[in-house]
């Protein structure tokens, strides 16, 4: 399996000084995936830019798991909201100077 | 350049203790850490302060130093100086990290010019961290984001050619990816955030794929039946209008819409909504026939 678009987790804890133990949990609540290739363990590069953000808020906010679970699914429901807000802006455009 | 008060930015008073400023940063920051407010530059420049301030009073040689000189920082260097730079404050020049990372942050111009720089963030060796990621405005005509095309941008000083697919929203943030800053020491690239502005000088109105039109229609027309031409987008198109057509009548032209997003080939429809006109200006023998008829249809309905 190509492992271009994957970076092993274990270079990645010890770059980013983080315990595999937290990459592990993230897994486990469905944070991020951690998928395994011939016995390594990966994580998408797609995912870096959440991860890295995880990182942040549990090593430099001091939230442990849930928290990053619960502020996680917020975002998400802040960025869905985004998104509507921006289309129902759009739809408002049609009612305007009539 | 003004003196900033550290202290009450993170509503401390002159004797906390270490442990109190550590209480204090991680309260504020967890308030006002961009990651937790995306897209909110009110919360990105207060967290900015919040930061700077812990940078100075988490460090005991650098609290001291703002302690000692405080208002007097002008002089600080002058004081520095007078005292053959006994030590230099080093470590202050950590990595840098990622978009939004602590170790990434503007700092102010008081900060830069008593301590000398950025401060470092939480790193660990030659870490590893995704490049910042950019984000632009682009601002586009409706009508040039009805086809597919081709533009070229300078984002940092760096040429990049994107395709813009036909039907791109108002408000939509386009991911162009690796086009953000160089990762630190070999991480990978951050990402292009396009965020597409479309204003509309059309007499069209546009929800998602469908377009609105009102199109005139005169009376003799909407009564007696008939064709006319209307605008479409990109053209003109004849219409069947029926006998005693009433005003406001709605028809939908399917196809002629704008076209989806990324759906080659795939348009929605136009809304077409008909305004009566009445005539004016009328001429003696139409007042005449006029008033005959409503001799022979009193209500006139």
């Amino acid at each position: 399996m190509e492992t271009d678009n994957l970076i092993s987790v274990q270079q990645f804890c010890i770059h980013h000084n983080v315990e595999f133990a937290f990459i592990n949990s993230l897994n486990e609540y469905g944070l991020i995936e951690v998928t395994t290739v011939e016995e390594t363990q990966y994580i998408y590069k797609g995912q870096l830019k959440d991860l890295e953000k995880m990182i942040r808020m549990h090593y430099e906010l001091d939230i442990n798991i849930e928290g990053i679970d619960a502020i996680s699914h917020l975002l998400n429901r802040v960025d869905d909201l985004h998104t509507e807000l921006t289309s129902l802006k759009n739809k408002l455009r049609l009612y305007e100077n009539e | 350049m003004d003196f900033i008060d550290y202290y009450k930015i993170l509503e401390l008073d002159k004797n906390a203790s270490t442990d109190d400023i550590k209480k204090a940063y991680r309260k504020l920051a967890r308030k006002h850490h961009p990651d937790l407010n995306p897209n909110d530059a009110t919360a990105k420049k207060k967290f900015q302060e919040i930061n700077e301030a812990n940078e100075v009073l988490s460090d005991p040689e650098k609290r001291k130093k703002y302690d000692k000189y405080g208002k007097d920082w002008k002089n600080a260097e002058h004081f520095e100086n007078a005292e053959k730079q006994q030590q230099q404050y080093g470590g202050f020049q950590g990595q840098q990290g990622g978009a939004e990372s602590f170790g990434e942050h503007d700092f102010s111009d008081f900060f830069s010019s008593m301590f000398g720089g950025a401060g470092g963030g939480r790193s660990g060796g030659q870490a590893k961290y995704r490049g910042q990621d950019f984000n632009a405005e682009l601002h586009l005509d409706l009508k040039d984001v009805y086809t597919t095309h081709k533009q070229t941008l300078t984002v940092n000083g760096k040429s990049i050619r994107l395709t813009i697919p036909a039907g791109v929203e108002n408000g939509q943030t386009i991911k162009i990816a690796g086009h953000g800053s160089e990762g630190v020491n070999g991480g990978p690239n951050g990402d292009l955030y396009i965020t597409f502005s479309v204003t509309n000088h059309t007499k069209f109105k546009r929800d998602g794929n469908n377009l609105y039109s009102t199109v005139d229609l005169n009376l003799y027309t909407a009564v007696l039946g008939g064709e006319i031409m209307i605008d479409t987008f990109d053209g003109k198109v004849k219409l069947n209008i029926k006998p005693e057509t009433p005003n406001g009548t709605k028809v939908k032209l399917k196809g002629n819409g704008f076209p989806v997003y990324k759906k080659e080939g795939e348009f929605g429809d136009l809304f077409i909504t008909y305004q009566l006109t009445t005539p004016t200006n009328l001429t003696e023998k139409e007042k005449e026939l006029f008033t005959e008829l409503s001799k022979l249809n009193k209500n006139g309905n």
